[in-house]
């Protein structure tokens, strides 16, 4: 295990930091035995209530409870403002990308990105060329996985600009940590994140087709099975929507309609938490039976609101990832305020004899995925693991990317040897409409096993409340 | 709303209230199987019931005896049988986790700890008459969580309709299994033989399991009579599980939600309310219990599809 750092104090036995000290004061006052009993009954609550998530190939219908921890992962406010800048920034940057893959193609002409690079792309949606969108805006909720690695500096991981999940588990940490700890907020002057469902339904009515007064906004889920049922739930309940499925819209004389007890009714903007692929049977998978026929051709008139846009995926993919600082300098005119992770595309020759000759240090991804799923992790691999690694890169180099192993940072979490310092990421969500808007924080994502850097909650991963702590 | 969110709700609503009254009735013959009897009677009051419940068939597929060990386990705990008490409370939380964000945080919750605690009670052994006592405590919570925290919307309409129309057809079933069972072998007479003490018992006992007794005692201040019991259970207004009282919600809750095609699915409900509502019981005996029993079920099951097709089932392209 590399040197990493470690949120709470400077160096592992150091002195606590300033931010995390009247934390530590109170918990040198805890029994352990009084966080034990606190988190058995966070665990009773979450299962009473029925927060849980299904896990895929473990028998349908299988709902398990994401471990939650219940010691929060906590960031002074200045450290908050600078992230905060540099997650507007990117975001931004990312949405005119996409607008202008979509339309002139401005970066491709200017040569910063190859043409192939996007026609080759899966994600790429040639039903999206010359369409537009209100106020140009594609990813109308983006997820952005940061990190934090050797001295403290943040990097950006991945953009998550199609479905992405999580921020029912942050207001819910959140409830959670009141309710068991109610004189740590009357200690400690945390910001809220409560409001995170008006401001989503703000932006999602701020992104209305023209001309709509009092938009219908629906949350389209793809069923109680799908893994995040109970977000999709708990989002259209938050915000006081309706929660649909595909097989309760119906497109008629260009416009989507809801079946409702009284007839039809229609619908503007449809919060959508599936992917492109299952949208439409017309135009894309005809063998799905999650989505509505004839929902694209009513989007491509404008007529209805898709959230996110259909085609996002050509700027969140692995592979698009490298550019996303020379985007910001070419649409912005400036400098990153966040880092990338440098990453070698193993597609270009030298640099995937370079990735091939350090795997054992490096991890390697898959450009298509997610989740957790189908990454090498060099340092933490057997020798067969490698081997198997290098035989796919060779059959498929264009289908990997390869980035240094961080030392992701570590906070103090409760495991069963006592309270011990684990791997965490975090996933600030970004809103885009007429404006840019986020909760403060995001989700917080720790790996319980001791070591372990996969923070998925597929692959075994816990969450923690985040704090962004007013100085 | 939604039709599908109105169907969740209300299926949600007919699961929780089946479950229920299935307990009530495995109540009596659990209590009724007590008396002394033969071991034929016993078969035969068994075999009613199935019967009454539709589920002779799938029970004589899956049991090749008939005894009450084997139809306890396959009322109660029996996933493969779609009314047996585990699938109704199961099938009711599934309906509620489909539309949980239309349900107050409360009314969730109880269901999904009914549906726990009925997994940590599974393979354990325990005394049915305890286990029928805990269903109707947790259907009794449930429906007092649901009334006394849900807006008094839509959603609250479906979930009444839901209970009554269930609760109308459980109880006309339960009042059935006597007459049908009777009619089933071919001793009507011999069923009328019965001893009058074997008869108080048996209506003693159907009067408990709908929590009838001491509201029969208010009413009739007076012995127990097969005919006052039916009279309670189908004609009375203000016997909460009774025909008429169930009827009289259907409609009520029908108008409430009227929409441009529901209005022959209202009269049929109605109908069915008046004939009641009209209705002496001399009359009903002297024309033959059994033959308005089953007449009553029978629109019960015409007024469901009428529903369905009216709200539940989408409208529109």
């Amino acid at each position: 295990m590399r040197d990493f750092y470690n949120e709470m104090r400077e160096g592992a036995a150091g002195p606590v930091r300033e931010h995390y000290r009247a934390f530590a004061d109170w918990l040198g006052l805890q029994p352990l035995e009084r966080i034990a009993r606190k988190r058995a009954e966070a665990d009773l609550t979450f299962r009473r209530v029925g927060i849980t998530f299904a896990v895929y190939g473990d028998g349908a219908g299988t709902e398990r409870l994401i471990p939650f921890d219940t010691i929060p992962r906590i960031i002074p406010a200045h450290e908050w403002t600078a992230m905060q800048a540099g997650l507007a920034q990117r975001v931004r940057a990312l949405n005119m990308f996409v607008h202008d893959i979509y339309h002139e193609q401005n970066i491709i002409r200017a040569g910063i990105i190859p043409a192939q690079q996007i026609y080759q792309n899966a994600q790429y949606r040639p039903e999206m060329q010359g369409i537009s969108v209100p106020s140009d805006i594609y990813a109308h909720i983006a997820g952005v996985d940061i990190v934090r690695a050797g001295q403290g500096e943040f990097y950006v991981l991945e953009d998550n600009l199609r479905v992405p999940s999580g921020v029912s588990y942050m207001l819910e940490d959140r409830k959670m940590m009141m309710r068991l700890f109610p004189e740590l907020f009357a200690q400690h002057r945390i910001a809220p994140v409560e409001h995170y469902p008006d401001m989503l339904l703000e932006n999602l009515r701020s992104v209305a087709p023209a001309g709509v007064i009092d938009p219908n906004v629906v949350v389209m889920t793809p069923g109680m099975y799908n893994s995040a049922y109970f977000e999709h739930a708990f989002l259209a309940q938050q915000m006081g929507v309706e929660l649909v499925e595909g097989k309760d819209l119906f497109v008629n004389a260009n416009a989507v309609y809801m079946r409702t007890i009284r007839g039809p009714k229609r619908v503007d903007v449809i919060y959508r938490r599936l992917d492109d692929d299952f949208l439409d049977p017309l135009a894309f998978r005809a063998d799905s039976s999650l989505g509505v026929p004839g929902l694209l051709s009513v989007y491509r008139a404008g007529r209805v609101t898709l959230a996110n846009a259909i085609g996002t995926g050509v700027a969140d993919d692995k592979s698009i990832y490298p550019y996303v600082p020379d985007m910001i300098r070419f649409y912005l005119s400036e400098e990153p305020l966040l880092n990338n992770v440098p990453t070698w595309q193993c597609r270009k020759p030298d640099e995937l004899s370079y990735v091939l000759a350090n795997l054992e240090q490096l991890v390697v991804k898959e450009v298509h995925g997610a989740g957790g799923y189908g990454m090498l992790i060099g340092p933490a691999a057997s020798r067969q693991q490698v081997e198997d690694f290098r035989r796919k890169l060779l059959a498929r180099p264009d289908g990997y990317i390869a980035q240094p192993t961080l030392a992701l940072s570590a906070c103090p979490t409760y495991v069963e040897s006592g309270i011990a310092p684990r791997h965490i990421d975090l996933r600030p969500f970004v809103l885009s409409g007429k404006t840019i808007s986020m909760a403060p924080g995001g989700l917080t994502r720790v790996a319980l096993q001791e070591g372990s850097l996969v923070v998925n909650s597929s692959q075994g991963g816990g969450t923690k409340d985040t704090w962004i702590l007013e100085e | 709303m939604l039709s599908r969110t109105a169907d969740h709700l209300y299926w949600m609503a007919r699961y929780t209230e089946r479950a229920e009254n299935t307990a009530r009735m495995l109540d009596v013959a659990v209590q009724t199987s007590m008396l002394p009897q033969s071991k034929l009677e016993t078969e035969q009051a068994w075999r009613a019931m199935l019967g009454i419940c539709e589920l002779r068939e799938a029970y004589d597929a899956r049991h090749d005896r008939l005894d009450p060990q084997s139809v306890l386990a396959f009322m109660l705990g029996d996933p493969d049988n779609p009314s047996s008490i585990v699938s109704c409370l199961g099938a009711a939380r599934e309906n509620a986790r489909a539309v949980r964000g239309v349900l107050t945080t409360e009314v969730w919750e109880t269901h999904n700890a009914t549906w726990i605690g009925l997994r940590e009670r599974t393979g354990r052994d325990s005394d049915p008459a305890e286990f029928f006592e805990w269903v109707k405590y947790r259907c009794h919570l449930w429906r007092g969580v649901a009334f006394g925290t849900m807006l008094d919307d839509e959603a609250m309409v479906f979930i009444r309709l839901g209970t009554y129309l269930e609760r109308a057809d459980n109880t006309a079933r339960l009042l059935d299994v006597k007459y049908h069972g009777a009619r089933d072998a071919g001793r009507r007479e011999a069923t009328r033989e019965l001893l009058p003490q074997r008869e108080f018992y048996y209506w003693a006992a159907l009067l408990r399991s709908v929590a009838g007794f001491e509201n029969y005692r208010k009413v009739y201040r007076d012995a127990i009579t097969p005919a006052r019991v039916a009279e309670l259970l189908m004609l009375r207004a203000d016997m909460p599980r009774s025909l008429l009282a169930c009827m009289r919600q259907v409609v009520a809750n029908l108008q409430a939600v009227r929409n441009d095609v529901s209005s022959e699915t209202e009269r049929l409900a109605g109908r069915m309310h008046a004939q009641l509502q009209f209705a002496r019981i001399e009359d009903i005996l002297d024309a033959g219990i059994d033959d308005t029993l089953n007449r009553f079920i029978d629109d019960v099951y015409a007024l469901g599809n009428g529903i369905s097709r009216d709200f539940l089932v989408p409208l529109g392209a």
